[in-house]
């Protein structure tokens, strides 16, 4: 003690630390900034109980202790509680990643006994009309009576609200609801846009001066509320000049799993083209993180063209995200656009352009009509590609 | 998790300091540490540090943690260090007081 003073760092790469598992696709939502394949309807089968477990516990004995239940909504599976405990017994830190429908009492206390640790519940907007137009459902009240199971059974109340140009100037009204409810954190979360909400992205991209509104009002509020309440507002990448660093960089610490097995070194890397992406119906979790080309793909920097290959900053954002590479340039090797160093830079504030000309004829209604939902049957037909309204 | 709650300049030594709810702290054998976890998130603790955050229950005041402390490990002298430790883990809000 004397030697060493207290000390706490961050985390070590190269181990599968953060396990996500999207449980399902199935949702009784329909929301248009869904990150999920847009063709998710036309993927394979779920795995089965015996398969998540075995999931968690080969995961689970590489290192992996940070534990997502995502979807999807992931009580649309009967067995959540038995893959629950399993990780539980295995010693994962257990986060339900949901949107509160399917939450009865009976479910939060076998959730409870089987031993999660942590809901984090997500919100549209603030007003039963727009989460409900949103998502396209009647949801709202459910999602209350969800946020009442989450505090009666002791859980830290933790929300989490996408934003975006359509709800985005409700932040203060969000904020509020969110003290009503207690919430000890709210993540103020803008939208990033892969999957439906790429499709979606020319509806849903703030304007500048919307975004610094919004800033603005949640800093006064956090001013008010002084610590009561902890808030997370994430900025729209495409407003900044440098990438997130995302993943810690792909293969080095994140690990999530399709419901159909699929093994990704991000959520939304099925739509990079030419990867192949291992099947834990196939592989084993070790195989699969340490030997498969699509794990090993974007390790090291060797991969990097330039502006990242010489870039000093390459070491903290790893060239950025991979998946918004490739929308936008058409190249996953490419810099993230993102940053302002990127050839195809252009390409993002092209996009906050225009969302700076729609911006003032979104403020006053909704645009029912141009945005797609995300439902099965949408999934069947869509193509993959350039957001919708794009000119 | 990442944002920053005030800070003090120290800690009463008759405060009880207790992870918060929600929170977990065990040894992680592949990180060779103890870890602190949070929703998608994690700190790694040193030595020290673990020996102080285990036995931060909300039951023991810091003066009598860090007389644990000296006593299990034939120390002396380490109030200051403990203190400091406890007044950033609060400001981290990795620690929470306890009435």
């Amino acid at each position: 003690m004397s030697a060493t003073a207290p000390a706490a760092t961050g985390l070590k790469r190269g181990l599968p630390l953060w396990l996500l598992l999207e449980l399902t696709y199935r949702c009784p939502l329909h929301c248009v900034f869904c990150y999920n394949p847009t063709e998710f309807a036309q993927t394979g089968a779920e795995l089965n109980t015996a398969e998540w477990l075995r999931v968690l516990r080969e995961a689970r004995a590489l290192g992996a202790v940070q534990l997502g239940l995502s979807g999807g909504e992931p009580l649309v599976r009967e067995d959540l509680e038995l893959i629950v405990a399993q990780a539980h017994t295995l010693g994962f830190y257990i986060n339900l990643i949901t949107s509160g429908i399917g939450m009865t009492e009976a479910r939060i206390r076998s959730l409870k006994v089987a031993g999660l640790d942590h809901i984090q519940l997500s919100f549209q907007d603030s007003t039963r009309e727009l989460n409900d137009f949103l998502s396209s459902t009647r949801t709202f009240e459910l999602k209350l009576k969800a946020a009442g199971l989450i505090r009666q059974y002791g859980y830290p109340m933790v929300l989490n609200v996408v934003l975006h140009r359509l709800n985005i100037d409700h932040v203060g009204e969000i904020l509020e609801m969110a003290e009503r409810m207690g919430a000890q954190y709210v993540e103020l979360a803008n939208t990033q846009y892969y999957g439906w909400a790429w499709l979606n992205r020319e509806h849903l991209l703030p304007s500048r001066a919307q975004l610094e509104r919004a800033e603005e009002t949640t800093r006064r509020f956090r001013e008010r509320v002084d610590g009561r309440m902890q808030i997370y507002f994430v900025v729209p990448d495409y407003f900044e000049t440098r990438p997130k660093a995302c993943m810690s960089g792909l293969g080095s610490v994140f690990l999530a799993i399709a419901p159909d097995g699929t093994a990704m070194p991000c959520h939304a890397a099925r739509m990079l083209p030419g990867l192949q992406l291992p099947n834990v119906r196939e592989s084993d979790i070790r195989t699969i993180w340490y030997d498969s080309p699509a794990f090993n793909r974007f390790r090291g920097e060797a991969w990097m063209k330039e502006p990242c290959r010489s870039c000093p900053e390459r070491t903290r954002d790893f060239g950025g995200c991979r998946c918004q590479a490739y929308l936008l340039t058409g190249d996953a090797d490419n810099a993230d656009p993102v940053c302002d160093l990127s050839p195809y830079h252009h390409r993002v504030t092209a996009a906050v352009a225009r969302a700076e000309q729609a911006g003032s004829a979104a403020a006053g209604g909704v645009r029912e009509q141009v945005l797609v939902f995300r439902d099965h049957r949408t999934s069947i037909a869509v193509v993959p590609g350039e957001p919708a309204g794009r000119s | 998790m990442s944002g920053d709650g005030p800070v003090g300049a120290a800690v009463a030594a008759d405060a009880r300091p207790a992870i918060p709810r929600g929170l977990k702290l065990q040894w992680e054998a592949a990180q060779e540490a103890h870890v602190l976890l949070f929703p998608e998130g994690q700190v790694l603790l040193n030595g020290s540090a673990a020996e102080i955050m285990s036995r931060c229950d909300g039951v023991r005041t810091v003066a009598e943690i860090v007389a644990d402390i000296e006593r299990t490990h034939s120390l002396s002298g380490i109030a200051a260090d403990v203190s400091a430790f406890v007044v950033l883990a609060l400001g981290k809000r990795w620690l929470e007081l306890r009435p």
